[in-house]
């Protein structure tokens, strides 16, 4: 098996809120980024996919196929948006560089032939950035979390 | 869908020097060992540390971990502690210790893993990666103890 990963870009708006909460509560909980008119970042996206070599063209998944599959389900969609407004996903949840990438994931997962979901990364700057694995690695993290709870106690 | 746990990763940088000598060895030995970076007054870089923190994502924020709190701890035990500093002469080690990156990882390493749950009174966070960058050709990836059986997922 072997990893593969091609990055994307996209630019988009995004702000804060929660609508439970007063707007002091908002300022509090997300400072600069609860401003109601929004900003903006240059995202950059990579996502990873494991899978064996096909003998017969040595790729594991066509990396043309897989920009083309990038730009349908997520750039087109993200792209020069205002997140919060125009990205359905994010009408509710906050689009948080957290929540993007879990999004993202499902927006791709099953998505890609012949190779599965390996890590969706969304950097919101280059020095901040999620990952995100997938369902089936959120039980693995839970207990990774309890194990690393004994282990430094 | 149970809520997804997310791999949220910041990266801070300081300046420190270092010089790498053990006195186990004889000066010969030192510098076949060490080359330039045994020179006696010792030489700097540039160091990048990326903290990765593995949580579930919060309903009501859309984050893992609270910005804020996160930048506080690493401004305390991180930069406060270590930026523009001399690691050898360093108060925090031991006088026999040798402040190779690798040393470093794990000494960051014992202070975040102990740190970076109590972020969270719920007890939901862990740190689950290191990665110190001495410079821009040297890396250095240090997985918690709870991650290393993952590694391979
Ligand atoms: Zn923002």
């Amino acid at each position: 098996m072997i990893f593969l990963t091609r990055k994307a870009e996209f630019s988009s708006a995004h702000f804060y809120r929660n609508p439970a909460w007063s707007d002091e509560q908002n300022r509090e909980a997300f400072g600069k980024c609860a401003n109601p008119n929004g900003h903006g970042h240059n995202y950059t996206l990579e996502v990873t996919v494991a899978g064996e070599v096909n003998p017969a063209t040595g790729f594991v998944v066509d990396l043309k196929l897989l920009k083309d599959i990038l730009e349908r389900e997520v750039v087109s969609v993200y792209d020069h948006r205002h997140l919060n407004h125009e990205v359905p996903e994010f009408a509710l949840a906050n689009p948080t560089t957290e929540n993007i990438a879990v999004a993202i994931w499902r927006r791709l997962d099953g998505k890609v032939p012949n190779a599965r979901l390996h890590r969706v990364r969304v950097y919101e700057m280059a020095d901040l950035f999620a990952d995100y694995y997938g369902e089936s690695a959120d039980l693995l993290d839970r207990n990774a979390t309890a194990l690393n709870a004994q282990t430094v106690a | 869908m149970s809520t997804p746990v997310v791999h949220f990763s910041r990266r801070y940088r300081f300046s420190a020097s270092h010089r790498l000598h053990t006195p186990g060895m004889s000066d010969e030995q030192n510098r076949a060992t060490y080359g330039k970076c045994n020179n006696p007054f010792g030489h700097g870089h540039n160091y990048m540390v990326e903290l990765t923190l593995a949580g579930p994502v919060a309903a009501d924020t859309g984050f893992v971990v609270s910005l804020p709190a996160l930048d506080a701890l690493a401004q305390r035990e991180l930069l406060d502690r270590f930026d523009h500093t001399h690691l050898n002469a360093h108060t925090a080690f031991s006088a026999d210790f040798l402040p190779s990156t690798e040393n470093l990882a794990f000494e960051l390493q014992r202070i975040f893993a102990r740190e970076v749950p109590l972020l969270d009174p719920t007890g939901r966070l862990r740190l689950s990666n290191i990665r110190i960058e001495e410079t821009g050709n040297n890396s250095f990836d240090l997985p918690s103890q709870s991650d290393a059986p993952e590694r391979t997922r």
